[in-house]
């Protein structure tokens, strides 16, 4: 049910037409929600919504492609860059991206999403951090900090039984096939914005064919981190930043020629 | 044009594959298979056809998932090893109802086995072999031409079915060169409506076997079913050889059932009545036609290259009152027209009944 | 059926909270810089306590929609009047 918007006022903010108007099953102050609507809001504006498709993965996401306006699939846990790399090859116009979280990027799918990166293809990969394993109920993920509790780590992550949390951006950036690599953040309004422009540019990297885009997104769990959402976003900017600093990590010639053009224009 | 040209088992699947029109394939390097991969990366890039060699045979299932659920013809082939990492990728494919043919050279095993052809997997592949309720239509060639053929099949009975395929050859038969007749290309493929092919003047398409409420699932999966019983009445292949006055028949599919045949001539010349029976879809099983086998031979005598897999088939069709023996080699080393003979001359030997 | 809390003044900018998708995780309301936003007092049909707009502060809400771009559920849409309205405050 659409809301009215009585004719004679401007809109400042709605719902975008790629998201659709279906409760999210995402629990209170979860960061997928603001995720979600953003590249739902970035799909409009490219207006890319009759090509874009969601690669989706398992996590708490799993269900993404019941959130979006355009067509998409699940995939196996940790292999939606297989899927994708596919779907690209497959269907060179279709703008497909990955959505996925830390156990699902950084755990069980490190290979495929190196491998990806490896061979610079062709699309988008929007990977949310939030340091937890949150569907299956909070255990330790790849990026959980050390000394961070989960079910699996109850008196903290300790390096000598559980190793050390992996940075993702720096690790892909090392490689040749990405085009452009950023880390950003939700847990605060400015750095919502700044989210959406990198998801923004990730997906103008991939409609210009310059290889492999991938934003990391540092992103709340207050359920599994036992915190309320506003405690939750302190505790990220406390606890998360440090550890996974922000900013772009891998910005080919060709993509900050692009960046260019959307200061100007 | 009935053109003649020599070729080895896997070159035939890699030119059935393009003759079928696939469009994408995804495969790892494996023994005894690597010559489908090698030939494809020659063959396939060009006019809009995907190829990729990828960093393994999980990646490479989820390849040919996705390049399924884009509505295209995928292959991936691979040996036993590779097989057993694909099947969480078979299990989806199957789930979500996608088309895909994977071809499994097999080998010796279980672990890392040997190269040696073998029939290790027939359970893993008859069954399901991964996670769930699903089966998977496996054809069974025994020679270079049927290679091409079943490939060519696969890629019709998938798209006929929305269900994965399996051409479940072995190392034998994937290194062997015989002659063989080239196959007129396939033209017309099926329309595909439900592909992810972007959301333009449709409504979106939504590919998954995931539903959140356990309620919503059993549906999907009685759908399956309805489509397996299809699949078994309609799909059932066997080849029969001198089974008319047959009072011992030998079971056995794939490269060993070549050795079998040279059993019957041998075993004939003896005027011992044997015949072959060779099914060539060993899912759907024909149990029916070996039931039926069972009314005037009392012998079965299943030839191959496992512990026993395939025998478990033949009980099932033909009962308890009917004396079923094996005769196998296994881990990836052949059996031998007279060693499949000496079991006949054994099994007749022993005196009628129990 | 969504009820809506339109908080229609005749000042420039105003909210719509959906309030039944409203999922009581506060972002909106640490976000806002005026304050406009606070919790209700009734539970909805998720059994959340949803947010809402402040009657007293209704007025100083100035469109940034810093409370929109924080909400997981958007279930916050922003509006501003063009003309002074000449229907009076509901």
């Amino acid at each position: 049910m659409r809301l009215e918007t009585p004719e004679f006022d401007t809109v400042l903010y709605h719902r975008p037409e790629s998201l659709e108007d279906y409760p999210l099953h995402l629990c209170p102050g979860c960061g997928h929600g603001i995720v979600h609507r953003l590249i739902a809001e970035v799909v409009d504006e490219l207006g890319i919504r009759e090509r874009a498709v969601c690669v989706a993965s398992i996590g708490c996401m799993v269900n993404s492609y019941h959130y979006f306006k355009f067509d998409g699939l699940e995939s196996a846990h940790g292999r939606a860059p297989a899927v994708a790399t596919a779907i690209k090859r497959c269907h060179p116009h279709l703008v497909p991206f990955t959505y996925q979280g830390d156990g699902d990027l950084a755990a069980i799918g490190t290979a495929e999403i190196v491998h990806a990166c490896a061979r610079g293809e062709n699309f988008t990969t929007i990977f949310v951090n939030n340091a937890i394993y949150g569907m299956t109920g909070g255990q330790m993920a790849p990026t959980t900090l050390l000394g961070m509790y989960s079910t699996s780590t109850t008196g903290g992550r300790e390096p000598a039984r559980s190793g050390y949390p992996i940075r993702v951006c720096e690790m892909l950036s090392a490689l040749d096939g990405p085009a452009y690599i950023a880390r950003e953040s939700v847990h605060k309004p400015s750095a919502v914005r700044k989210a959406k422009q990198a998801i923004k540019l990730a997906f103008r990297t991939q409609l210009a064919g310059l290889g492999m885009s991938l934003v990391e997104v540092l992103s709340p769990c207050p359920v599994n981190w036992r915190l309320e959402p506003v405690d939750a976003m302190k505790w990220l900017a406390e606890h998360m930043l440090p550890q996974y600093p922000l900013g772009e990590y891998k910005v080919i010639e060709a993509v900050a020629a692009l960046k260019k053009e959307t200061d100007h224009a | 044009m009935t053109e003649k040209t020599l070729m080895a088992g896997n070159i035939a699947i890699a030119e059935g594959a393009i003759l079928a029109g696939c469009q994408a394939y995804f495969g790892y390097p494996i023994t005894p298979q690597n010559e489908i991969l090698e030939h494809l990366s020659k063959r396939m890039p060009g006019d809009g056809r995907v190829f990729l060699q990828t960093e393994s045979e999980l990646a490479a299932i989820n390849m040919v998932y996705g390049a399924a659920a884009a509505g295209c013809r995928a292959m991936t082939s691979t040996s036993s090893p590779g097989f057993s990492l694909e099947q969480e990728g078979i299990s989806y494919m199957a789930g979500a109802e996608l088309p895909a043919v994977i071809v499994n050279v097999m080998r010796g095993g279980p672990g890392l086995g040997n190269i040696g052809g073998a029939q290790g997997d027939y359970f893993q592949s008859t069954r399901g072999g991964g996670h769930g309720d699903y089966r998977l239509i496996n054809l069974a060639p025994a020679s270079v031409q049927e290679m091409m053929d079943f490939t060519m099949l696969a890629f019709e009975l998938a798209d006929k079915y929305r269900n994965p395929v399996v051409v479940l050859a072995d190392g034998f038969l994937g290194q062997v060169m015989e002659p063989i007749v080239r196959r007129p290309p396939v033209t017309e493929l099926p329309d595909k409506p439900w592909a992810i092919t972007g959301a333009r003047g449709r409504a979106k398409n939504v590919i998954n076997s995931f539903e959140m409420n356990p309620a919503d699932f059993p549906p999907r999966v009685r759908l399956l079913f309805q489509k397996y019983e299809a699949i078994c009445q309609n799909e059932v292949r066997f080849e029969s050889l001198e089974l008319s006055d047959a009072t011992l028949v030998i079971v056995a599919y794939g490269s060993v059932s070549r050795s079998a045949v040279t059993a019957v001539k041998m075993a004939r010349r003896e005027g011992i009545p044997v015949g072959l029976f060779r099914p060539t879809t060993v899912y759907p099983f024909p149990y029916k036609a070996l039931t039926e086998l069972a009314r005037h031979a009392d012998n079965f005598l299943v030839a191959e290259l496992s512990f026993g897999q395939l025998i478990d088939d033949v009980r099932l069709a033909v009962g308890h009152d009917k004396r079923v023996a094996l005769v196998n080699r296994y881990g990836g080393v052949p059996l031998h027209a007279d060693e499949i003979l000496a079991a006949i001359k054994e099994m007749i030997s022993q005196p009628v009944g129990r | 059926m969504v009820t809506l809390v339109v908080a229609a003044y005749p000042k420039t900018s105003y909210i719509v909270i959906d309030e039944e998708k409203c999922k009581g995780c506060h972002l909106c309301i640490a976000a806002c810089p005026n304050g406009v936003i606070g919790q209700a007092s009734h539970i909805n049909r998720m059994g959340y306590i949803p947010a809402t707009v402040i009657r007293e502060k209704a007025e100083e809400c100035t469109g940034c929609t810093v409370c929109a771009i924080m909400c997981p559920d958007t279930v916050i849409s922003v509006y501003r009047h063009d003309r002074v309205s000449t229907h009076s405050a509901p």
